[in-house]
């Protein structure tokens, strides 16, 4: 009766040589093509130190300037550039400065590089439904998965560091992109889709001047999404090396300084409004010819 | 512009379904709407439609929801695909196009105007005028210069810079109307253009579509469900029922000789005096009586003829007499039906 109250496994040997066979071929193939993998990954090492340096060497009133620009330009909103310029300055004043600059450099490199992988990405997925419908499940998948299981693969491939950091970011926060670019351009009106049809454009007519530009609102939603789950996976990533607010969150944690905690998470949540604010004020914008007067 | 363009649809089939092709011979043998959906899951689209429409005339395509006449223009520029047929243009089959022919074709021999003006909602009024201009890669600034002719044109001079969702729906169809101008295609598809739009405004833009035409002589293919619109645009009209030509011919014919009783019931409701003409209801008789020219309708001709104080008038095609017509004929036509 055994077998009723303990669920019956496998051979444990079995289990232990497939195992031993899977990390063991793993561990060869890294082995062989791991320097061929660090080499192809330079670059990116090359973009992130760049983006990093800029963050962190320019003078700070350069940064808050920039910053309020941005948020000027992409918003046209006094009260939001007051927010966020008064936000970056606390966490300056926490002593958090450099830190923050650092998780800033990376979430912005990783959200470009989530937005020019997941666009195209989103409209092919539009664009083929049965191949949708395959990437569909896999962005199930990848959005169930939690987040710590992504740095495995990357820290067996790349070690510890900024660029399997930075790869476990990115995809991590692709699926919105994804997800949002196909969503808006199915919603995109039909009539306006067939009046298009009806004046002869090409596919690529129809994409560049109807679909994308209706599909934009949604887009933007999307890329916001992407940015928050950046900015999360950039605090997780810390744990394969990753520098910045997350690591001091990390190191609060394993010692349990309360403040430096408690500080850093503040930081973190100032960054997050910020990116939010800003992004969320964009899209609406872009919607705004929607809005006026008559249906 | 292009020479105005005839249009011929022959024998054309649509069935809505997993397999039409399938289907198709059963139909042509005479299977029933409701046969082919209850039993074979499919619908009944459009049953063998033939129509010619000549060019430079308005052919009005009229029926009520579900009888196919949406279905129907979508064939002439194949945003549907038929199940069978064929659709001549100036003799040239549009089934028969390659994918970049029949976008060559829809971007300089037809236009279309929606019933929801299928305008795009992030560009300004000019460019939405524009856009099949754009579309087939002619310059910015002709575009422009173009494009603010026809909105001038149509009315709307001083909004070019104005968003659609701004503007009415009259207004907004007008928008519609001018980029279908603009790209000076020789067809122009009008999918009951004018249905959304409050009935003063409504005729308001038929006036315009005849003034219009009187000038370009466009071959359009006008879609409604409104017997009215359709007798007062059409030079042709074709009535539609459950995917099947129920009757063709012009404003005239439709009124005096509806074809069964599905087309009596439209045309009871209709004010006959604004619609049919002297010519169509005289009697070549001998007698005398005031002149009076063909086309006029039987409206305005009783009322001259009262203001005159007779009671017959020469109906005249020019200085040739054609026939005589009495007001007691006016009456009892008006009457009839």
């Amino acid at each position: 009766m055994d077998w009723l109250i303990s669920f019956p496994q496998l051979d444990p040997d079995l289990l232990l040589s497939v195992k031993r066979a899977i990390d063991g071929s793993l561990k060869a193939l890294t082995r062989t093509w791991g320097q061929g993998i660090e080499d192809f990954f330079h670059p990116l090492q090359v973009i992130l130190i760049l983006f990093e340096r800029a963050m962190t060497g320019v003078p700070w009133p350069l940064v808050i300037l920039a910053l309020g620009a941005v948020a000027w330009v992409s918003t046209r909103s006094w009260r939001i550039v007051a927010v966020a310029v008064a936000l970056l300055c606390a966490v300056g004043l926490l002593g958090l400065w450099e830190d923050a600059m650092l998780t800033i450099s990376l979430v912005l490199t990783s959200t470009i590089f989530a937005i020019l992988i997941g666009l195209p990405l989103g409209i092919v997925m539009n664009r083929y439904p049965r191949l949708g419908r395959v990437m569909s499940t896999v962005l199930d998948v990848m959005q169930t998965m939690p987040p710590f299981v992504y740095l495995i693969p990357v820290v067996m491939l790349l070690g510890i560091g900024r660029v399997p950091g930075f790869i476990a970011v990115v995809i991590y926060a692709l699926p919105p992109i994804i997800r949002l670019t196909d969503l808006g351009i199915r919603l995109v009106d039909k009539e306006v889709l067939e009046a298009a049809e009806a004046y002869g454009c090409s596919p690529n007519q129809k994409l560049w001047k109807v679909q994308l530009p209706l599909a934009l609102p949604t887009i933007m939603a999307g890329i916001n999404q992407t940015i928050m789950m950046a900015l999360g996976m950039v605090v997780i990533a810390s744990m394969i090396g990753v520098q910045g607010l997350g690591l001091n969150v990390l190191q609060a944690i394993a010692n349990q300084y309360f403040t430096q905690g408690i500080f850093n998470g503040f930081a973190i949540v100032a960054i997050a409004i910020i990116f939010d604010r800003i992004s969320q004020a964009y899209g609406r914008r872009l919607q705004k010819h929607r809005e006026a007067g008559h249906d | 512009m292009t020479e105005a363009q005839s249009i011929e649809i022959r024998n054309l089939y649509k069935i809505f379904g997993g397999n039409p092709a399938a289907h198709v011979g059963a139909v042509r043998a005479g299977m029933s709407k409701a046969d082919l959906g209850s039993k074979h899951g499919h619908i009944l689209g459009l049953r063998d439609i033939n129509i010619s429409m000549p060019a430079g005339k308005i052919q009005v395509v009229m029926g009520l929801s579900g009888s196919g006449k949406s279905t129907l223009i979508r064939h002439i520029n194949r945003l549907i695909e038929p199940t069978s047929g064929q659709v001549l243009v100036n003799g040239q089959d549009v089934l028969r196009m390659s994918e970049s022919e029949l976008r060559d074709f829809r971007r300089t021999h037809t236009a279309m105007v929606f019933q929801k003006f299928g305008l795009l909602p992030h560009r300004t009024v000019i460019d939405n005028v524009t856009f099949g201009l754009e579309v087939c890669g002619i310059g910015p600034d002709t575009a422009r210069k173009t494009g603010l002719r026809w909105l001038d044109r149509v009315g709307l001079s001083g909004f070019e810079a104005r968003y659609p969702k701004e503007l009415s729906g009259g207004m907004q169809q007008r928008v519609g109307l001018a980029r279908a101008l603009a790209s000076d295609a020789p067809i122009l598809l009008m999918d009951e253009a004018y249905s959304a739009l409050d009935p003063l405004i409504r005729t308001d833009m038929q006036t315009m579509l005849l003034d219009l035409q009187a000038e370009l002589k466009k071959t359009i293919v006008f879609i409604t469900h409104d017997l009215d619109e359709a007798l007062r645009l059409g030079d042709g009209i074709v009535i539609l029922r459950d995917g099947e030509v129920v009757q063709a011919g012009d404003s005239q014919s439709i009124l005096l000789r509806p074809a069964d009783d599905y087309i009596c019931r439209f045309v009871r409701d209709v004010n006959r005096g604004r619609f049919l003409r002297v010519e169509s209801v005289m009697e070549e008789t001998p007698g005398d009586g005031m002149p009076i020219a063909s086309g006029t309708v039987l409206e305005a001709a009783a009322a001259a003829l009262t203001r005159e104080g007779q009671d017959a008038a020469l109906v005249m095609d020019g200085a040739r007499r054609l026939g005589r017509l009495t007001l007691r004929q006016i009456t009892s036509a008006l009457s009839a039906g």
